[in-house]
């Protein structure tokens, strides 16, 4: 072996341990999220610290079925974040279709408009916003979570580059067999771009199921409340802090997104890494 | 169905020269109608909202009964407000703590996993990518509970190694760099699948002729990739930059904001005041002044990032 052969095996090694240590921090949070989750309150902070002892059970599980609601939360962040992302995905990619295959007056101004909304920041518009969906009367109301983000400006952008590599033969083809404009779009643009609405819903599902801010200023009761509205106002009984059932909640909350990003971890690396190359 | 069906020989483009501007309109009512729901909603939930907010800024209002119109009283208080000017400086310092070092690691490891040297190169970007899908609250109180300075497992592996326990939560810079540690965690993965992204455009055999050449990986690293990449670099330092300032989640699970403000940051700052204090007036001033300087200093970072 040469020298500078063994040297650059010597290097892919510690590589390779960089990244198993690198790795270790990665999962390290999950882990011991997983493990407080199972232990008794008096055990969370015990010395020596240990993953699992004779007293784990999943007594805090049960706890969060029968005190706290657990699957009407559930069923809250599953029902705002799906419809959510169905509502998002129809405007964004009909938006995208309009910008991508037609030409019309307006049509550089208005997309201008449309980049430009992006840079205002959810501070500025966070007060005013919240006045407007109380005039509507949707304050504790999961419409105030669905509707204002509906159309957005970043899916109406990505869905315009993705539909624009569709050829324009195939939309005259249906239009001469007299497909409407909308027909087009439904029966031919639809299927064609799964892929693109795939990666864009994956990104949006997650905002949706992870957002705090405005779900943490719209929801007033707690049995609409979301999952990180929920962890974050877990209490103990006698108002300590319940750290082995809260964790038992975040655990739950994360499962289902990791398994969505599990299944469909390409499309969805792809869907982050097409929205920050175009911007 | 009906007008659906009246419409259907409609070109979308127009052909020839169209006789009026009008006519074009009305030939492209089509793409109009399937742009609308981004503008409709945009100037219920957007447009109009701000410009409300604009003259609420010129008030005090509780959020019930009439508005007191105070002029520019709100701007002149808000120059005072230290603890606002606390949070903007919270977010810059917080900038410097976790930017550079997190696009740094961020592209050692795009680079490292490009290379092709790396066995099972798709379970470590997996498992480096898995905490940028999970909610900070639940991140923000594990992180906690792993900090907790008496007891907590981080302080106990330090004290296997001989070291003092850390006052990760107590102490006004260390509770900074522990956010700043759980913001790393959290984004690294986002912002290396990003660079990975952008190394797969950059030429491949600008630093294989490099290193023919006899530079060692580390020069090429330097002198070839950070300049390509200077685009993308320049993006996720404008994301990041965006994302300090507006944190919430990540600051109300780990620290509260606190120790005595060390962490609180502009948008916590604007919700305390708008939804604690029920000063919507003085909530929608800082805001403007908070959108105004943010933008500047995008302005400036995307001007200094292209010139050098």
């Amino acid at each position: 072996m040469t020298a500078r052969a063994f040297r650059e095996s010597l290097i892919t090694i510690l590589i390779h341990v960089l990244l198993v240590v690198l790795s270790a921090f990665m999962i390290l949070p999950f882990g011991w999220m997983l493990a407080t989750s199972f232990k008794l309150p008096q055990d969370v902070f015990g010395y020596p610290p240990i993953l699992f002892n004779e007293n784990s059970s999943p007594i805090h599980y049960r706890f969060l079925l029968e005190e706290k609601n657990l699957l009407r939360i559930l069923w809250n962040t599953f029902f705002v974040a799906f419809s959510a992302t169905f509502l998002s995905l129809f405007f964004c990619s009909l938006g995208g279709y309009g910008f991508a295959k037609y030409r019309f007056p307006g049509k550089n101004v208005l997309f201008a408009f449309l980049l430009a909304t992006m840079i205002v920041p959810f501070a500025v518009t966070m007060v005013p916003s919240f006045i407007v969906v109380r005039e509507f009367g949707w304050v504790d109301t999961f419409y105030a979570l669905i509707i204002p983000g509906a159309a957005n400006a970043f899916g109406i952008f990505f869905m315009r580059q993705y539909i624009s590599s569709i050829s324009d033969e195939l939309l005259d083809a249906a239009r001469i067999d007299g497909a409407t404009e909308f027909g087009i779009y439904w029966r031919i643009i639809v299927p064609i771009i799964v892929p693109g609405l795939t990666s864009l819903g994956l990104i949006f599902f997650m905002g949706s199921w992870n957002n705090y801010v405005w779900p943490l200023i719209i929801l007033k009761t707690p049995a609409r409340f979301t999952m990180p509205l929920a962890i974050a106002s877990f209490g103990g009984a006698v108002g300590l802090s319940n750290y082995p059932g809260q964790m038992a909640m975040a655990v739950i909350s994360i499962i289902p997104l990791l398994i969505i990003f599990l299944l469909f971890q390409r499309r969805f690396v792809e869907g982050v890494m097409a929205g920050a190359i175009k911007s | 169905m009906e007008s659906i069906q009246d419409h259907a020989a409609v070109p979308p483009k127009p052909i020839g020269r169209p006789r009026s501007r009008w006519g074009e309109v009305r030939k492209s009512r089509w793409a109009y109608a399937f742009i609308s729901p981004f503008y409709i909603l945009f100037a219920i939930f957007g447009l109009w909202p701000m410009a409300f907010s604009v003259y609420l800024s010129l008030t005090e209002w509780k959020g019930v009964g009439p508005l007191e119109f105070v002029g520019f009283e709100n701007y002149t208080r808000l120059v005072r407000d230290t603890v606002f000017w606390q949070s903007m400086r919270n977010g810059i310092i917080l900038f410097v703590l976790y930017v550079p070092l997190m696009l740094f690691l961020a592209l050692v490891l795009a680079v490292i996993l490009n290379s092709g040297r790396v066995r099972g190169y798709r379970i470590f970007r997996t498992i480096i990518f898995m905490p940028f899908i999970t909610n900070m609250i639940a991140a923000g109180f594990a992180f906690r509970i792993l900090f907790t300075h008496q007891n907590g497992l981080i302080n106990i592996g330090l004290g296997t190694l001989g070291l003092d326990a850390v006052p990760w939560l107590e102490s006004v810079w260390w509770a900074r760099i522990t956010l700043s540690i759980l913001i790393i965690w959290a984004w690294l993965g986002y912002n290396m699948v990003i660079m990975m992204a952008g190394l797969q455009t950059i030429p491949h055999d600008l630093t294989e002729a490099a290193l023919v050449d006899g530079a060692t990986p580390v020069q090429a690293f330097f002198r070839i990739t950070i300049p390509l990449m200077r685009p993308v670099i320049l993006f996720t330092a404008v994301t990041s930059t965006i994302g300090s300032f507006g944190l919430f989640a990540e600051v109300a699970s780990l620290t509260e904001g606190g120790p005595i403000n060390a962490t609180l940051t502009p948008l916590i700052r604007i919700y305390n005041v708008a939804f604690g204090g029920l000063r919507l007036g003085y909530a929608s001033a800082l805001a403007y002044t908070y959108f105004a300087i943010i933008f500047f200093l995008t302005i400036f970072q995307v001007r200094y990032g292209r010139e050098r």
